[in-house]
């Protein structure tokens, strides 16, 4: 076993942290009787929970590319250890052939041949221009390379079988656990869709597990330019895809809390200030405040290379660079709504008792009005996820998003775009990252409807 | 009423101010104009005197805010702030880095960013309202659900894969129209044809989901009741009733951003190769040019007051309840 050094990159920290205020936040919900009523209702929206299982997925593989290390590079005896320059993950790790075996440039997707035509040199016939082998994609087929067809095929049909009797243990599981705890109720009836969940679990599982396993001799999703593997790729993606979504989100929401609470709760000319302050910053358009702070922030990252011990941490900071600026522009939307809300809030008699008897400011607003604010939060928040994992596909296009170096679905676009003028054409990256994008952005919309009409007073 | 607007006028100036502010911290402040000169020269082997004389070039060996070496008015007058930002006010941007003048610049540009988005804008709202008053009168049935699905799907929908795929599909496998460009007069309808159809359907999504619940609160009032109760017909109810009540909220809703189509749109233009402001502004992104991005920062923001000043107005044009106070 080679060693490995941890390394704690800051957007690790910060979607830990998220997870960890997720659980908290989990608690304090189960403890509320409203919200755990609203959630309740989220759980048996059939829709809501099938999107919520495929949005797990997605997060668990980000948070399996959260865990980063620098492996040892291999020493002679006795001197200091030295690690790799580059920045591995779990994920990297769980995934190594799929990063490793990399082809010399385009090959489409259960190709065994390269895209482009090379001179190789055959055994006795001399130099011939022709499509070269590639060195891993189907592989173990070895002459029979006309069979790609039936040995996908077979390996997939294996991998379905294999993936259902797993879904019917899972199955079995579920259902024998609601035998216990309602005897007399048949699984679809059950207060929380189960049906659902497992329905989509047996989706996702009957494409997961044939996937990784033919991706195993093939490159099911073709490879790039450098002759990377897609789907590689694709799952790298995820993370910086969640990361844009959730930690700007926790940017922007102690700031549009505060500020719209204390801007309604207290009026006058705090509430004047408040307001001043985001029409200013609503008025600059968000695209161009955007690049104006990504250019700036470009400037200091370059200005100041000594900040950075690899070229991963570098990336990594203009990544949450991006994420507080998007917060910064995106929270006066939250705020104003909560500023409207707290000013009808005030008036309530509730509340004036509460002044009556002497209770602090602050506790009321923590106590009283903070919790009659909590469902506008939720679904504000849920709702800008989904905005937020396509803006930085624009962004990126635009030169003002990720670092270039960091694989996201918006580098991706841009990079497969301009090969769109190729014949024949490389459509299999482009195609990938749209989809994957799609499956995520989709799940996202839908559960944020089920969301808001769990916890929507006036939906119901 | 002209008193009214010409309050709201001056109510916009200290946001203007504001905005100014902020660009100007973010421009010279955060980043000091030697950061941008390196940045501009090249990060590395670059010398103190090849600054010196970067900064000079454009005014920026200037003081930030207050120069003490100069007298009188000059004192304020001759520096940064003044020259670069606050003569924003009065429509001089100064030059960009390839030695044009950005006022004349944004002034050629703003029509073929209208051209593409005004279409874009009056189409996308006749189909969308069109779309969601159908989605409203068939509601609860299974053709609102599958309109609703396909909105929800549409939303998902990357807003690059509509400019990609109906470049690709339109332009190169169908060959209809060219795939980016723009000409002089009325051969530009060409090039214009298909920015414009994708900014329709790419925003249709989102649009008639939002107007279909507009419709659907009317249809829950009162005075549909009492239209239904009268003995109209569905349709009558919907057009003359529905719809009327309905666009109030949508419209009002929509005037602020009619003075932001000036402005055009980044994607479409940088990718259909329209010279209008939108690819302006990303080339000066691309190019690292700062005193245009700062330029379209002020004129974004003054175009966004205009539009809230405009709604504002159409408010209390619309409906006679309100009163300018």
């Amino acid at each position: 076993m080679m060693g490995f050094q941890i390394v704690v990159l800051w957007s690790d920290v910060l979607i830990w942290l998220l997870v960890a205020a997720g659980l908290g936040v989990g608690v304090l919900i189960a403890k509320t009787p409203p919200l755990l009523a609203a959630w309740r209702r989220v759980g048996a929206n059939r829709v809501g929970m099938a999107s919520a299982t495929v949005l797990l997925v997605f997060v668990l593989i980000g948070l399996l590319d959260s865990l980063h290390y620098r492996a040892q590079l291999e020493s002679k005896a006795g001197q200091k250890a030295v690690y790799a320059i580059e920045v591995l993950s779990v994920l990297d790790a769980l995934a190594a052939p799929l990063r490793s075996r990399n082809e010399k440039t385009y090959s489409a997707p259960f190709a065994t041949r390269l895209y482009a035509k090379e001179t190789i040199d055959l055994p006795g016939q001399g130099a011939v221009r022709d499509y070269p082998r590639l060195k891993h994609g189907g592989k173990h087929l070895g002459e029979r390379e006309d069979e790609v067809a039936e040995d996908a095929a077979f390996t997939a049909f294996k991998a379905g079988v294999l993936s259902f009797v797993a879904w019917l243990g899972v199955f079995a599981a579920v259902a024998t656990v609601n035998r216990k705890k309602s005897p007399k109720m048949k699984l679809r009836e059950a207060a929380f869709a189960w049906d659902a969940v497992l329905l989509t679990l047996l989706l996702i599982l009957l494409i997961a597990v044939p996937l990784f396993w033919l991706s195993g001799h093939y490159h099911v999703f073709g490879t790039d330019k450098v002759g990377q593997d897609v789907l590689y790729q694709i799952l790298k993606s995820v993370r910086t895809g969640l990361i844009i979504g959730l930690v700007t989100t926790l940017v922007m929401l102690p700031m549009a809390v505060l500020l719209g609470i204390v801007a309604g709760y207290f009026r006058g000319w705090v509430d004047d200030l408040i307001q001043y302050l985001y029409t200013v910053l609503n008025s600059i358009p968000g695209v161009l405040l955007i690049a104006a702070a990504v250019l700036m922030m470009q400037v200091v990252i370059d200005t100041h290379p000594e900040w950075f011990s690899t070229a991963a941490e570098r990336a990594d900071l203009r990544l949450l660079a991006l994420c507080f600026i998007l917060g910064i522009t995106s929270w006066t939307g939250l705020c104003r709504l909560l500023r409207g809300e707290t000013l009808k809030l005030r008036e309530l008699e509730y509340i004036q008792a509460a002044q009556a008897f002497g209770v602090s400011s602050w506790r009321i607003i923590v106590r009283h009005i903070l919790p009659n604010l909590m469902h506008i939060v939720i679904i504000a928040l849920v709702m800008d996820f989904s905005g937020l994992v396509l803006a930085e596909a624009v962004l990126s296009y635009v030169g003002i998003g990720v670092d270039p170096t960091m694989t996201s679905f918006g580098t991706m676009i841009n990079n497969a775009r301009m090969e769109l003028g190729r014949e024949p054409v490389v459509w299999w990256s482009l195609v990938a990252a749209f989809a994957a994008m799609f499956i995520l952005v989709l799940a996202a919309n839908l559960f944020a409807d089920a969301v808001r009409d769990a916890f929507d007073p006036r939906a119901a | 009423m002209l008193a009214y607007i010409v309050r709201r006028l001056l109510y916009a100036l200290p946001i203007l101010i504001g905005v100014n502010l902020v660009t100007f911290a973010l421009f010279f402040v955060v980043n000091t104009p030697d950061d941008m000169a390196r940045m501009q020269l090249g990060v590395k082997r670059v010398t103190p005197e090849a600054i010196e004389k970067w900064k000079v070039e454009r005014g920026y060996d200037k003081p930030l805010m207050f120069n003490s070496a100069a007298n009188g008015v000059s004192t304020v007058t001759d520096t940064i702030f003044f020259e670069k930002s606050a003569r924003m006010f009065v429509g001089d941007f100064g030059r960009a880095e390839d030695g044009r003048d950005i006022a004349r610049e944004i002034g050629n540009r703003m029509l073929p960013s209208l051209a593409i988005a005004l279409p874009t804008f009056i189409l996308g709202l006749f189909v969308t309202i069109t779309f969601a008053l159908t989605l409203a009168f068939f509601r609860a049935t299974a053709f609102d659900f599958w309109g609703i699905v396909l909105c929800v799907a549409a939303m998902s929908i990357s807003g690059l894969f509509y400019i990609i795929g109906g470049q690709y599909l339109i332009s190169k496998v169908w060959r209809l129209v060219p795939i980016s460009g723009f000409g002089d007069g009325l051969e530009a309808w060409r090039f214009l044809i298909l920015p414009v159809l994708i900014g329709v359907v790419s925003g249709i999504g989102s649009s008639t989901r939002w107007y279909r619940t507009i419709f659907l609160e009317e249809v829950s009032k009162d005075y549909v009741r009492t239209a239904r109760a009268k003995g109209l017909p569905e349709t009558l109810v919907f057009f003359r009733h529905i719809l009327r009540n309905a666009l109030i909220p949508i419209l009002t809703g929509i005037v602020v951003v009619i003075p932001m189509l000036f402005m055009g749109s980044l994607l479409t233009e940088s990718f259909f190769g329209i010279p209008g402001l939108g690819s302006y502004t990303i080339d000066a992104i691309n190019a690292q040019d700062f005193s245009v991005v700062r330029s379209m920062v002020f004129i974004g923001s003054v175009l966004y007051i205009v539009g809230l000043i405009l709604t504002d107005i159409s408010y209390t044009l619309v409906d006679p309840r309100i009163r300018f106070e």
